[in-house]
């Protein structure tokens, strides 16, 4: 049996940028909302139910920051609930979203939120804290060095070079350069990138995301409605989650269930999507994809995880052009986030993007003919992905 | 028009109990010098850092099994840049699989010139024997030890040059 069809009607993005002076934090989740509305035109009053997209408070903060926003997304009186599984709170959000209507409970959800990770640039400091205090906090962990140490291990196990990291940033960079919501869009070149500082070794500053801010949205409909209204829409019809368990250290040493090198429960969680979706052979299925990676080096174990090729093959797939904009498979066309990462929406624009695009309305960054499509979320240590296979 | 901003800082204390098995593992740590970790009597596997119960089996862990001083580097990173309230840059820090242990732990590695990255990282390539070395006046916390290449490792003896020194 499938799954209950839910449409994506409404897609809502913020240009992001280091830093937006002219809106504070709940003007700028109102922007994201307004454009999904404007999209699809409907109104705030006509959402049954808003599930609210942020990530941890200290990157923004401003603890419990729903509570703030509550306002700008229109929930008074309506279902409400904030997601946060991290990195992958907004995919997660738009899989709460779908969950409302699959269930049969509402016609129309709203999904939004927005991040000004800028306002603070501390944001190393601040994810140093989702290690526990009992073992790990003492040590200078973060996003970063955790997978800086992933690459060190890809390097060892699948011979993944610098250049290869390199090459991805050179992608994102020129497919950012097509797409105006993106923040970091100027190109460079693999010596640009090889060139520039090292932040953590192998991981240099342009293999690394930036601090975005800005808002996003969608509008989710069950396909009653779609159809009673006569709407356009696009079609969600897989979805998945998969958690890690916590240690790092526990993804190397002996008798393994995942190694830190890889993104085992991402795959996990890909396989779930692909089964309710009815895909069997995503090489030659999926046409289009947006996959959750804030560093250049993550950018493969995701393909690798997504099934669009073996494990170990994509940095050789990657020289071939097989990830461009006119590849077999797109990867990122967007730019993704290693080019913007607005962190409690990352993964919602993600979503959004392959919406976009199976539904032939990504401007400059359009893949041809692309119907069917894949996005990924990675959030906490390594730890919590979601995954979506949207169709037109 | 002009646009206005307002600081904010957050400093939040907490008194974060560690529970029966980290004190016992930092007891160790600090009065003797010794890392242990915990059984999974299902599978057979040493956690370190000790848990309560096992991530794999879901199972209550029940003994006490004395690791390493001797182990391997699984992972590793050498940080170039700062980082507010991360110590000062550079260091190399990462995970080791102690022998006796199934899983690796964190903690620095120390006695490594850190100048040439390439070089660097080539003295810390995963596989890379190592032995804890710890403090003479200890806390009980992770920072009491750290990691230091074996001396004539195979590692070290490919890599031009000389691996000690520059740290700190």
């Amino acid at each position: 049996m499938r799954a209950p069809r839910v449409g994506i009607i409404g897609i809502g993005q913020s240009e992001f940028k280091a830093k937006r002076d002219d809106a504070n934090y709940p003007e700028l989740v109102r922007e994201g909302v307004t454009r999904a509305l404007n999209d699809c035109k409907r109104e705030l009053k006509d959402m049954e139910a808003v599930v609210y997209s942020l990530a941890p408070d200290a990157l923004l903060g401003i603890g419990n920051a729903e509570r703030l926003g509550v306002d700008a997304v229109g929930a008074r009186n309506k279902r409400f609930m904030r997601i946060n599984t991290g990195g992958a709170t907004g995919i997660s959000s738009v899989i709460t979203g779908w969950t409302h209507i699959a269930a049969g409970v509402c016609d129309l959800v709203l999904v939004a939120g927005a991040d000004k990770v800028g306002e603070s640039g501390d944001s190393q400091t601040i994810l140093n804290k989702i290690w526990d205090p009992m073992y790990e906090r003492a040590l200078p962990l973060g996003t970063i060095t955790m997978l800086a140490m992933s690459a060190v291990r890809a390097m060892d196990k699948y011979g993944l070079t610098e250049e290869d990291m390199a090459r991805v940033t050179v992608k994102a960079r020129a497919n950012a350069a097509r797409n105006p919501k993106a923040h970091l869009r100027k190109t460079v070149t693999i010596d640009d990138v090889m060139q520039s500082r090292y932040i953590s070794w192998p991981i240099k500053l342009l293999d690394a995301c930036p601090q975005s801010s800005g808002g996003a949205a969608i509008v989710l409909a069950s396909e009653k409605y779609i159809k009673e209204n006569k709407l356009d829409a696009v079609w969600i019809r897989g979805v998945g989650h998969c958690s890690e368990s916590y240690y790092m250290g526990d993804r190397m040493g002996n008798k393994i269930m995942a190694d830190h090198a890889d993104a085992h429960a991402l795959g996990q969680s890909f396989l779930r999507s692909y089964k309710m979706a009815g895909i069997t052979d995503p090489r030659n299925e999926v046409h289009v994809a947006e996959l959750y990676a804030p560093f250049s080096n993550t950018e493969y174990h995701s393909i690798e995880a997504s099934g669009v090729c073996g494990m170990g093959e994509s940095m050789a797939l990657m020289r071939e052009g097989h990830f461009d904009i006119g590849g077999k498979i797109p990867v990122n066309p967007s730019g993704g986030t290693l080019c913007t990462n607005a962190i409690a929406v990352s993964a919602l624009v993600r979503a959004a993007e392959i919406a976009l695009q199976v539904w032939g309305r990504a401007g400059d960054h359009q893949v041809k003919g692309a119907r069917v499509g894949i996005a990924s979320g990675n959030g906490g240590d390594h730890q919590f992905f979601g995954t979506m296979v949207i169709e037109s | 028009m002009e646009l206005m901003k307002r600081r904010e800082s957050w400093n939040i204390s907490y008194d974060h109990a560690l529970g029966e098995t980290a004190s016992y593992f930092f007891a160790q740590v600090r009065d003797n010098a010794q890392i242990y970790g915990r059984r999974d009597p299902k599978s057979g596997r040493v956690l370190v850092p000790p848990r309560a119960f096992s991530d794999q089996t879901l199972e209550p862990t029940t003994e006490w099994v004395k690791v390493g001083p001797g182990g391997r580097i699984e992972a590793f990173t050498i940080v170039y840049e700062e980082f507010k309230t991360l110590p000062d840059p550079p260091y190399a820090f990462g995970y080791v699989l102690l022998d006796g242990a199934d899983t690796a732990i964190g903690g620095f590695f120390r006695g490594i010139d850190l100048k040439d990255p390439a070089k660097a990282a080539q003295w810390l390539k995963i596989g890379t024997r190592v032995m804890t070395r710890f403090k003479d006046e200890r806390k009980g916390s992770v920072l009491d030890f750290w990691f230091e290449l074996e001396k004539g490792g195979d590692n070290a003896k490919s890599v031009e040059g000389e691996p000690v020194g520059g740290y700190e």
